[in-house]
Order: structure tokens, then sequence, then C-alpha cells
């Protein structure tokens, strides 16, 4: 699993290569929320393009990310380009509700 | 039904093996030529059930964890098994959303997975002696 925190302005853009279960979650939640830290940004977007396998570990991994953009507040948390494998696991959470959802990481710059 | 084919694995209770116990059943089954979507299944409900063990049966603790796949026919039974706390109401922690570790970014959703994309899930416990989870998935041709 590889993780690279992007620091876009008012966007930390992370994108995620390899498995999301509760070994990689950990890992995750502390190179995100070290990185959300030292920058600037507001919001956070995370690529799903190359997550090969997520689990419920990855939603609360999500769920985490949404608290740490709250704590600082007025931000939002985009998730951009998953497949449908993820998609399955992200709407039978509800996260749909506090999480929006972008095609391509562009779009979702765009909708911030 | 007879029984095909049987295997099963003893692994120690860490987060790595989650990855090594779905890739071990997913590679057990590859004999029925399933389709992409129904492996996806099968690993992430045994990395739902060995994450539970891993976390909520021992704790992050030391700890064993059986895994025991049984194909007859076109019919898998998975079963994981831990000696761990156990569970003291099976109904309230199959329910959605039901977690008793919010504080470790749980979100109580493994349960619901494991109903959803398996054909049958059977829970039994003994508090303070551990957990079996017990799924059927039938592959069709
Ligand atoms: N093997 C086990 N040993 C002891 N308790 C368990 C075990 N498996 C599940 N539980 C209990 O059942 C609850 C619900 O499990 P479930 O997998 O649905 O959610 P979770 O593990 O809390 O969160 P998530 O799976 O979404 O990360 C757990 O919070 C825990 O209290
Ligand atoms: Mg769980």
């Amino acid at each position: 699993m590889e993780i690279k925190c992007e620091d876009g302005g008012k966007n930390l853009i992370v994108f995620i290569t390899g498995d999301i279960d509760h070994h990689s979650a950990q890992e995750i939640k502390r190179k995100v929320d070290k990185s959300f830290e030292r920058s600037n940004a507001k919001n956070i977007i995370i690529s799903f393009k190359n997550v090969s396998f997520m689990d419920s570990s990855g939603i609360g991994m999500l769920m985490g990310r949404y608290k740490t953009i709250n704590y600082r507040g007025g931000g939002k948390l985009v998730a951009a380009e998953m497949t449908a494998g993820i998609s399955r696991i992200f709407d039978m959470s509800g996260l749909s509700k506090i999480i929006s959802r972008a095609a391509t990481v562009e779009e979702a710059v765009r909708s911030l | 039904m007879g029984i095909d084919n049987e295997m099963k694995v003893t692994f120690s209770a860490k987060s790595e093996n989650e990855s090594f116990a779905r890739v071990c059943a997913a590679a057990f089954v590859t004999v029925l030529n399933p389709t992409v979507g129904d492996i996806e299944d099968v690993k992430t409900a045994v990395s739902e059930a060995v994450t539970n063990a891993v976390i909520h049966g021992y704790e992050n603790t030391e700890g064993v964890v059986r895994m025991r796949c049984v194909l007859s026919g076109r019919e898998l039974m998975i079963e994981i098994e831990d000696d761990g706390a156990g569970i003291e109401n099976i109904a309230l922690a199959m329910e959605p959303l039901y977690t008793s570790r919010p504080e470790l970014e749980r979100s109580g959703m493994g349960f619901t997975v494991m109903e959803a994309f398996m054909d049958g899930i059977e829970v039994e416990s003994s508090p303070g002696h551990g957990t079996t989870v017990r799924m059927k998935k039938i592959f069709n041709t």
C-alpha cells in the first residue's frame, strides 16, 4: 500500500494505491492527519483510482477523516474515482450523506 | 452433499494476516472459475471476520485465528474462529452501525457487509471463550 499526499492549497489531495483494510487504514490515518495538520488545507480529496480492495475499515477511516476536517472547521471530504466495488460498500454504509463523490480529482477540485 | 475439498489455516491474530487470509480463501475457490465479483465478496467477508477476531476477539493482543474452508459442489463454507473475548449480545452486535469500539474508528458495518456479500451467516459465541463465524456462498455457473 502506498499513500501520496499532495498540498493543493485549500485542498489536501490524497492518492492511495493498494488495499484498504484494518492494517493499512491505520497508516492512512496517520499520514493523512499529519499532512492535513501541516497544511493550510480546509478540504480533503481522496482518490480511490488505484485502490484494489476496501472493507469496512475503509468506511471507518473515511468517517475519521470527516471528523478531522470538522475539527478544523468548515471543510469538505470528497471521495474521487471510486470503482464499482468500492462504491458498493460506500453506498451501503450511508457515507454518501456526509461525504460527496466525484468522478475525477479535477471535478472534485472544481466542486470545492 | 459430500465434501469435495477442504482446507484449514491457523495464523497469529495480527493485522498483517488480514490480507493473507482473504487472498488464501480467494485462491482456494479459484477451481470454480468464480466471477471477479464473487471473489471480491469472499475476500471482503473474510477480511471482516478476521479483522473482528484481531480487534475485538483479542483486542489487539496475542492470539490465534483459525480459518476453515469447505467446498461442496458449488457451495463454499468458510468458518473463522477465535478464542478471544466473545460476544455478549450477538443480535445487537449484528445490527448495522453497532460498534463497541467507536474510538478505534470502527463503523459497525462488518457484520452487515458479511451478510450482504455472502449467502448466509451464523455466529456462535461464548463470552470469555471465543467466537465462530460461519458463512456460506453459492457460486452460480
Ligand atoms: N470475533 C469477535 N469477538 C468479540 N467481539 C466481536 C467479534 N466480532 C464482532 N464483535 C463485536 O460485534 C461488534 C460489531 O461487529 P462489526 O464487525 O459489525 O462492527 P465493528 O467491527 O465494530 O466495525 P467495522 O467492522 O465496521 O470496522 C463489534 O463492535 C464487537 O463488539
Ligand atoms: Mg468489524
